[in-house]
């Protein structure tokens, strides 16, 4: 699959503001195997006083811009061109829950892709009772881990009824869990402390999804923004698989990932700080066509 | 005993051996095994025997009083309220010879390499973990290690500039470590407050008995903080959580005794890579930075998104490699408690040889072994969690994992949780005398000992700062709990070099930085302070003159008193306690401000706020007659007149002055137009002039020029245009003009600034105003221009 994705933030200040400094994660990650950026530009206006690119501890790309002068908007447009290939399924033997243990317990790296860096805690992301109540209430202990993932993923899509209007960027998980109600962020935390809690090592993943269905599809929830999904390791040989429970799916072609993290504070689209005394409103927009 | 203290002479030697009970199966300081005082207390002892109980009060009161003047102090918490406490001294040292100091040294510079040689593994090529010698766990999950420091490398190589470790000596007479202190060793500064203070109670001792001073230290680690700067002549700062940390006190005191600017997070900003301290001067760069804020909270973006004190970029400068820090960010992942159990295998493997100095038996219960040995030796051990940075002994917050008291319990929560708990053996600690009710008693002890990094290795403080616990229990050393602090005295064979703590070596250094840089929160807070003192001196006149007529028989709704309340004090109720809140209130925000500038502001200065604040809540909360009320606030005005001779008579002609100076200038200008427009007004009462005069305290100064009856114009001349009377509106302005021309660029180019021209023209109209001019209509907008001209003010320098 090609895409076209376009990304517009727009961040309006009631009191102008200076000083400001700003980290970006809004570009799509180059995977080997399975995502080729052919074409990317992010656009900062105003035009920023310093801007350079690094890549982050997980291995994603940021950029950073700062701007002194004070002014009262800024908007960031992306837009880049990414080619998906459809990943190869797992031929090997799928792990149960106790040989996962197992192997974690011999594992011993720090790379970027490690699952140990996903055990949590987490910055945003604190064992919860209630949902690991859940995990366990929602586990086969004697299936397979990516069954597991699956079974987890599907029993939160039923049980969470996504509502963009039931929460926010700063909602905790326990929160968003017990009103049983909120977007992709929510469900993406939540899910991942239901993972962990069975030991399974789980992440964050954000990215963007394709717009329009392919012929015959359903229209996916989550397209109008920046999107969430999470990832669960399963073992050394099967490694990493990722799960949209908002749309309750394993991720295929349809996904594009931008950032890995352990949760929304490790791959947030923008991080930013001015010295302003009013306030900030946001929007956001996401284009994600087909140019194949 | 207690009837006989005070006949006691200072010449016949008490007994104080005799009632000290060393705790059974416990090492003593003073005491060897077999009850006799070891031979590096005995002289001490005996200088001790030979002064009475009413001598030692006195002795102790005299450091006391010093350590209050100095403004040490610690802050107590309650459930709401946090309240300043005077400083936990107790006033007998620990004494320690030098040959045992000698001992544990060698173990601590051991232990300091081996801490750096870890550390930069594991922000660096990660080497332990890939060996198995440190399990990847204890980083991936532990909130101390910073994932964006991973691969930056401090700009001067080292991650550890300045160490301390707290030991203590167990039941077999060893010292252990029981923990590492690496990113706040925040004690360095009372060490030295401290010492002082001992020196006061003990001056004849302390001359001649070999202690080792301290000082040489502080002007070593003062010479290294100055080469780390190297060539870059940038600003050499200590960055603090600023006043709501309870070490505030402390952070203001070593910025000011090492020639360093005190900083917060807010007054730094990231231009280009490179870190600048906001000053009243402009941005100027920062190359070197002695941070005692936690690693994480440093910078926003990149590392806690919650934190309100960080700096946003900071962690981008220094991968940049544009700053020095002492020490790096992120490196108070070594105190995680849970590396304990690992650090002497690595020493073993790094030195080929164990570690001189053990530290406290510690088992990481993520590895089956080691988790089966705390569960097989409970009774011993203490077990709480592995990520913790607090000694487990120390730890009121997870003593002995409270929720599984049976061995069944513990062993399933190992099982369950290994990976995030620790067991770390309980040991006793020796005991150390205290004086307590006129007798000698023994108390548990562990010690704080201070590493700097100079250009010949690490040097150790022949001194040191150790806790004592409250009662017999160690876990009471917290002062939140009672304990004390006491001094340790290091006693050499030979007489010892005696450097003041005083005279610094670095004076050359020191003054380049101090008259270098004002940082614009600090200078807005002085200037703050002085128009809130000025505000609040303005309102206790008012106050006075108001309960002056009251005691003369005048109703509250004496036409002039209704007027006063309406026109001059914003409609103040017509009640004691709401009019005396408005000088209250001023004056809690003046002491809010002094806090925050601990080191640009003398101890003395603050004292004089704390009185001022005291006076006013008295006159609050107790039930002071009417007629008292003149003579009670006649004292506060002393008070504050005796704050305005500090500032004017004892403070430095620094920028600083200058900003609280201009912040007085211009809140008594303001006011006084303010009081004027009012008072000459076609509206104002019977005794409107008079009161004008007694507000505006010139009563004499009118007499002597003026006939006895008050009149309008010879109002507005002596307390508007009158350009010798410090109580005039001319007067203020003239000043705040000299003052502006003297700051910072303002004399950079023949084009004025705007706030130099705006004061300008208004002095220029005042100057060229006949007293008959000045109308009320005049008056308010003399006043809207002065405000005018504080807002330029703040514009072009305080943000």
């Amino acid at each position: 699959m090609l895409y076209d994705i376009r990304l517009t933030i727009a961040h309006r200040y009631a009191g102008s503001a200076g000083n400001g400094r700003h980290l970006l994660r809004v570009l799509p990650r180059p995977l080997t195997g399975r995502q080729r950026v052919t074409a990317h530009l992010v656009d900062v206006t105003p035009l920023p006083d310093q801007r350079h690119d690094s890549v982050d501890f997980f291995g994603n790309a940021v950029t950073t811009v700062t701007h002194l002068e004070a002014h009262s908007k800024m908007s960031i447009r992306m837009s880049s061109r990414v080619e998906i290939t459809a990943p190869v399924a797992f031929s090997g033997p799928h792990l149960g829950l106790g040989d996962l243990h197992r192997s974690l317990t011999v594992h011993n790296a720090l790379d970027a892709a490690s699952p140990l860096h996903f055990l949590g805690p987490s910055p945003r992301l604190h064992p919860n009772a209630d949902i690991a109540e859940f995990a366990r209430m929602n586990c086969d202990p004697t299936a397979t881990v990516t069954r597991i993932v699956a079974q987890l993923g599907e029993a939160l899509h039923r049980l969470i009824t996504f509502d963009s209007t039931a929460t926010t960027v700063d909602t905790d998980a326990a929160e968003a869990f017990a009103q049983r109600r909120g977007v992709c962020q929510d469900l993406s935390h939540i899910m991942i402390l239901a993972l962990q809690s069975l030991g399974i090592p789980a992440g964050y993943v954000s990215g963007y999804l394709r717009t329009l269905p392919p012929p015959g599809g359903v229209r996916l929830e989550g397209v109008d923004a920046m999107h969430a999904w999470v990832q669960a390791w399963c073992g050394p040989d099967q490694g990493w698989v990722e799960y949209d429970p908002t749309n309750a799916t394993f991720v295929g072609t349809d996904h594009i990932v931008v950032a890995y993290g352990r949760d929304y504070s490790d791959v947030s689209p923008v991080i930013g700080y001015l010295r302003s005394s009013g306030k900030q409103t946001n929007s956001q927009s996401v284009d994600v066509a087909c140019a194949d | 005993m207690n009837n006989s203290r005070h006949t006691q002479g200072a010449s016949s030697p008490r007994d104080l051996l005799t009632g000290y009970r060393q705790q059974a199966g416990n090492r003593d300081e003073m005491l060897d095994g077999a009850g006799n005082v070891k031979p590096v207390w005995q002289e001490f002892l005996d200088h001790l025997q030979r002064l009475g109980d009413t001598d030692l009060t006195h002795r102790f009161a005299r450091g006391d009083q010093y350590l209050r003047d100095a403004g040490v102090l610690y802050r107590q918490y309650d459930d709401t309220v946090s309240v300043d406490r005077g400083w936990p001294l107790s006033h007998l040292p620990v004494m320690l010879s030098e040959a045992e100091w000698r001992e544990i040294s060698a173990g601590l510079i051991q232990r300091a390499d081996l801490l750096e040689h870890v550390v930069r593994d594991l922000y660096g090529p990660g080497e332990l973990v890939a060996s198995g010698q440190l399990p990847a766990s204890l980083l991936t999950q532990n909130p101390a290690w910073l994932r964006p420091m991973v691969g930056v490398t401090p700009a001067n190589g080292n991650f550890l500039n300045l160490l301390s470790f707290e030991i203590g000596r167990g039941p077999n007479g060893k010292w252990w470590v029981i923990s590492d202190l690496v990113e706040a060793p925040s004690t360095a500064g009372f060490v030295i407050e401290n010492r002082v203070a001992m020196t006061k109670v003990f001056p004849n001792f302390f001359n001649g008995s070999n202690v080792h001073r301290i000082a040489g230290f502080f002007q070593d680690f003062q010479q290294q903080l100055f080469n780390l700067r190297g060539n870059s002549k940038g600003q050499i700062a200590l960055l603090s959580s600023g006043p709501a940390n309870q070490n505030y006190a402390e952070h203001a005191y070593i910025a000011r005794y090492l020639g360093m600017l005190l900083v917060e997070g807010e007054d730094l900003i990231v231009q280009d890579g490179h870190v600048m301290v906001r000053t009243v001067a402009g941005p100027k760069p920062l190359s070197l930075l002695w941070n005692r804020v936690p690693s994480a909270l440093c910078d926003p973006l990149e590392l806690d998104q919650t934190s309100l004190i960080g700096t946003p970029g900071l962690v981008d400068a220094l991968r940049q490699q544009q700053l020095h820090l002492v020490n790096a960010i992120g490196a108070a992942v070594l105190e995680t408690r849970a590396l304990m159990a690992f650090l002497p295998k690595i020493a073993r493997q790094h030195f080929g040889a164990p570690l001189k100095l053990p530290n406290i038996a510690t088992w990481w219960c993520g590895q089956e072994t080691a988790r089966a040995h705390v569960i097989k030796h409970r009774d011993t051990m203490m077990v709480g969690s592995a990520f913790s940075t607090v000694p487990l002994m120390a730890d009121s917050a997870d003593q002995g994992a409270p929720a599984a008291p049976t061995q069944q319990e513990i062993a399933a929560l190992l099982q369950r949780s290994g990976r995030e708990l620790v067991g770390q053996e309980s040991i006793t600690l020796s005991t150390t005398p205290t004086y307590e009710d006129g007798a000698l008693v023994a108390r548990p002890m562990c010690i704080r000992l201070f590493l700097a990094r100079t250009p010949d290795g690490w040097q150790v403080m022949p001194g040191g700062y150790a806790q004592v616990s409250a009662g017999n229990d160690a876990k009471a050393f917290a002062m939140q709990r009672g304990g004390k602090v006491a001094d340790v005295w290091i006693r050499g064979e030979q007489p010892v070099e005696t450097p003041s703590l005083l005279e610094s070596g670095a004076a050359e250094n020191r003054a380049a930085t101090s008259r270098a840089a004002l940082p614009s929160r600090a200078a807005d807070n002085l200037f703050w302070l002085g128009r809130y003192v000025e505000r609040a001196e303005q309102n206790i006149r008012l106050f006075r003159a108001y309960f002056a007529r009251i005691n003369d028989g005048a109703s509250h709704d004496a036409p002039l008193l209704a007027f006063m309340r309406s026109h001059l004090m914003q409609d103040v109720a017509a009640q004691p306690a709401a009019m005396a809140e408005r000088f209250g209130a001023p004056l809690d925000m003046a002491l809010n401000a002094a806090r925050k500038i601990g080191d640009r502001f003398a101890p003395d200065g603050l004292m004089a706020l704390r009185a001022l604040v005291a006076t006013t809540s008295d006159l609050d909360q107790r039930d002071i007659p009417l007629e008292e009320f003149p003579r009670e606030t006649s004292q506060l005005l002393r008070q504050i007149t005796g704050f305005a001779g500090l500032v004017h008579e004892n403070m430095y002609r620094s920028d600083g002055w200058r900003f609280l100076s201009l912040g007085i200038s211009l809140e008594r200008a303001a006011n006084m137009a303010q009081l004027l427009s009012q008072l000459v007004g076609p509206d104002a009462p019977d005794g409107a002039l008079d009161l004008a005069l007694e507000v505006g305290d010139s009563v004499v100064s009118y007499h002597a020029r003026f006939s006895i009856l008050t009149n309008k114009v010879a109002i507005a001349d002596i307390l508007g245009v009158d350009d010798q009377n410090p109580r005039s509106i001319r007067y203020h302005v003239s000043r705040a003009k000299r003052h502006i021309a003297e700051l910072p660029g303002q004399s950079d180019s023949h084009v004025l600034s705007d706030v130099a021209r705006q004061i300008l023209l208004l002095e220029t109209t005042l100057a060229a105003s006949a007293p008959s001019a000045l109308t009320p209509e005049m008056l308010g907008k003399v006043k809207t221009d002065i405000w005018d001209i504080a807002d330029a003010l703040t514009l072009a320098h305080l943000v």
